[in-house]
């Protein structure tokens, strides 16, 4: 049974696929974009879901899709470099191959709940990889979604993922507001300056929106202390875990938390739902 | 109802081998352990197998994709899917049970391709437990080891083996093999036998142990308790428990080079050690209590949450005899006051 058709025998059987493009986003960001190789397709995702890149014999690992399903052809993956894994695709070149196997995990519930709601995405450092999913599929199905406000921080300006996206796209963009700031003052930098869940409680969002929150467990736990103090209901607030994973499909054990598996029932998770695990991620 | 006499027993698994690879629990350098048929192999009728049979669907180790790499090309290769037929005689009642946990992680969507076709190909023939041991207490789990539920269920009594079909599946095995067979209306001789056996569970002292308050619900009432603490303290965190236990199903998927590509294989893994959740920026579960914990709240709490109440233990007493610190389940559920004696 050999098949390199891009329809495996099991859910656990990569596909190779194609390095078409790597970015360099930050200093140690990097966002690798990947097409299916001629005559074969990639698999189609929703905003949230997650896939495990393999390089073979170095490692496979979960990443969340960049990309959002809007974008046509190829899956984006920005990558943070943190280990054997990810040291090994950040020296990568173009054009190279690699697999991939997916998608995984519960999206967010972009066309259920979010519908009709204002959003309100907040975001630190590599957090804002998973959101960006959302954030372009809300862009482009406009009219289902109310206004959109996006808080994103990280350590410097340099460390800003899709800066020139932000900048270019984002911000100039009718209904769109964009709010960032960095840790420390910087030369060149004249925008606000301070952490996410400080700046939050500056711009005191009216509590009417859904908001999203992506990033270091840190981040995430004064930002939502804080949108809880602005009058924020835990149904109201989305957030993605993070745990080790092996089969991404709720066999393998490892991501197993209380009666959820990450990778199956996860990675968003409500915040309400979250409040129900055992404390242990 | 069928017999065959047990000194004729090496006619049976000739049949049966002759059209399919049979498995049966066999002692070799001093361990019984399920072993394939060859000419000449002896049955061991000793009560357990020291690893369970889980092998059998789930092995220790497994190859599931090959990748080959050339001129930066990667073609990949799905290891194939196994087709053999299998038969697997003198599997217990709580390990035929322990089929249904495996079932529910392996053949739930997406189901586990290898396992399926594994499970699909084997007719599992049980053996009642003549005579259960100190350790067992699989009735706690409702198993009644009398009357094991598998494709044909069989019962040692004086120099017999009595053997009845239950499914179609064993139905078919029982025509392949029906030249061995002598038809035999002996249902008071294994009535007899069943009663025998359920005398001796009713007695065990395992038995009284009671799951009140363990349930898919109980995370809250026992996650903080003090317990854990006592009882987690000399676990050596070896994982033999796990690698005995017929319904601990954790695997790890690793890659190695074979010098003319990369093989990927899955293998049993164990929530026990101390990497099993490790990531790059550490682990949620740095303790051994809590990867004790852990153990003991997936089988008798988020298991039974996600499958409607079945508990993800059969009482087989593998763990009671094997870990080195004698620490097991049974003491778990005791020192929750789980004890009705
Ligand atoms: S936990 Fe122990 S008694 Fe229960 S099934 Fe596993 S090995 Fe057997
Ligand atoms: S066999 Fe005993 S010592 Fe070893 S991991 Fe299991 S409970 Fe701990
Ligand atoms: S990664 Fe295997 S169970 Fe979630």
């Amino acid at each position: 049974m050999s098949c390199n058709c891009g329809t495996p025998v099991d859910k656990l059987i990569p596909q190779t696929v194609k390095v078409v493009s790597i970015r360099q986003d930050t200093p140690d960001v990097k966002t690798f974009r990947v097409v299916a190789l001629e005559g074969e397709e990639l698999f189609d995702h929703m905003p949230g879901q997650c896939a495990m890149l393999t390089v073979p014999g170095v490692g496979e690992a979960m990443f969340s899709i960049t990309s959002s399903p809007t974008e046509k052809g190829y899956k984006d993956f920005s990558i943070k470099r943190c280990g054997l894994l990810t040291d090994y695709l950040h020296s990568m070149e173009a054009g190279e191959e690699v697999c991939v196997r997916g998608p995984y995990g519960k999206p967010f519930p972009v066309d259920t709940e979010f519908k009709g709601k204002d959003l309100l995405f907040i975001a630190g450092g590599i957090g804002l990889a998973p959101l960006h999913s959302v954030i372009n599929y809300v862009r482009a199905n406009r009219e289902n979604y109310g206004k959109i406000d996006i808080l994103y921080g990280s350590r410097s300006k340099d460390d800003l993922v899709d800066f020139d996206e932000i900048e270019n796209e984002w911000l100039k963009e009718e209904g769109i507001n964009v709010y960032l700031t960095i840790d420390r003052e910087q030369e060149g930098w004249d925008g606000h300056v301070g952490f996410v869940p400080s700046y939050l409680k500056e711009l005191d969002f009216p509590p009417t929106s859904t908001a999203v929150i992506c990033g270091p467990p840190i981040m995430i736990k004064f930002v939502l202390q804080a949108l809880i103090e602005m009058g924020f209901e835990k149904t109201q607030v989305y957030t993605t875990l993070e745990l080790k994973m092996k089969c991404g499909i709720g066999k393998c054990g490892r991501c197993n938390i209380g009666s959820k598996y990450v990778c199956k029932d996860g990675p968003v998770f409500r915040c309400d739902e979250i409040d129900e695990l055992p404390n242990e991620y | 109802m069928y017999t065959i006499e047990k000194s004729k027993l090496s006619d049976l698994f000739g049949a049966i081998s002759a059209s399919c690879e049979l498995y049966l629990p066999v002692k070799k350098a001093g361990q019984n352990n399920f072993t394939k048929y060859e000419a000449g192999t002896e049955y061991c009728d000793e009560l357990k197998t020291v690893k369970s049979p889980k092998d059998m669907f789930f092995p220790q180790s497994e190859n599931i994709v090959s990748f080959e790499k050339t001129d930066g090309k990667i073609k990949v290769t799905p290891d194939t899917i196994p087709t053999e037929k299998t038969v697997v005689f003198g599997v217990r009642a709580c390990d035929v049970a322990s089929f249904d946990v495996l079932d529910r992680v392996f053949l739930s969507e997406p189901a586990d391709s290898f396992y399926k076709a594994r499970r699909e190909n084997c007719t599992v023939v049980a053996t009642a437990c003549s005579e259960p041991e100190e350790s067992c207490f699989c009735s706690v789990f409702g198993i009644d080891p009398s009357e094991p539920k598998a494709d044909v269920a069989t019962w040692f009594v004086g120099e017999k083996l009595y053997w009845k079909a239950l499914t179609e599946k064993g139905e078919e095995l029982t025509k392949a093999v029906a030249s061995v067979l002598t038809e035999e209306n002996a249902d008071g001789t294994v009535e007899a036998e069943k009663a025998k056996i359920k005398e001796i569970v009713k007695n065990l002292p395992l038995a009284s142990l009671s799951l009140d308050g363990w349930d898919g619900d109980a995370t809250e009432a026992k996650f903080d308790a003090p317990e854990w603490e006592k009882l987690s303290a000399s676990c050596l965190g070896c994982g033999a428990c796990t690698f005995v236990c017929p319904t601990c199903q954790c695997y790890d998927i690793r890659d190695y080079d074979t010098g003319h590509g990369i093989q990927r294989y899955r293998c049993w893994d164990s929530c026990m050690y101390n990497d099993f959740t490790m990531m790059a920026h550490g682990t949620p579960r740095p303790s051994q209590l809590q990867r004790f914990r852990q153990r003991f709240m997936h089988k008798l709490v988020y298991f039974p949450a996600n499958n409607d109440g079945m508990y993800s233990c059969v009482g087989c007493g593998r763990c009671v005899n094997k870990c080195p610190i004698s620490m097991n389940i049974a003491k778990v559920i005791k020192a929750f006051g789980g004890d009705k004696s």
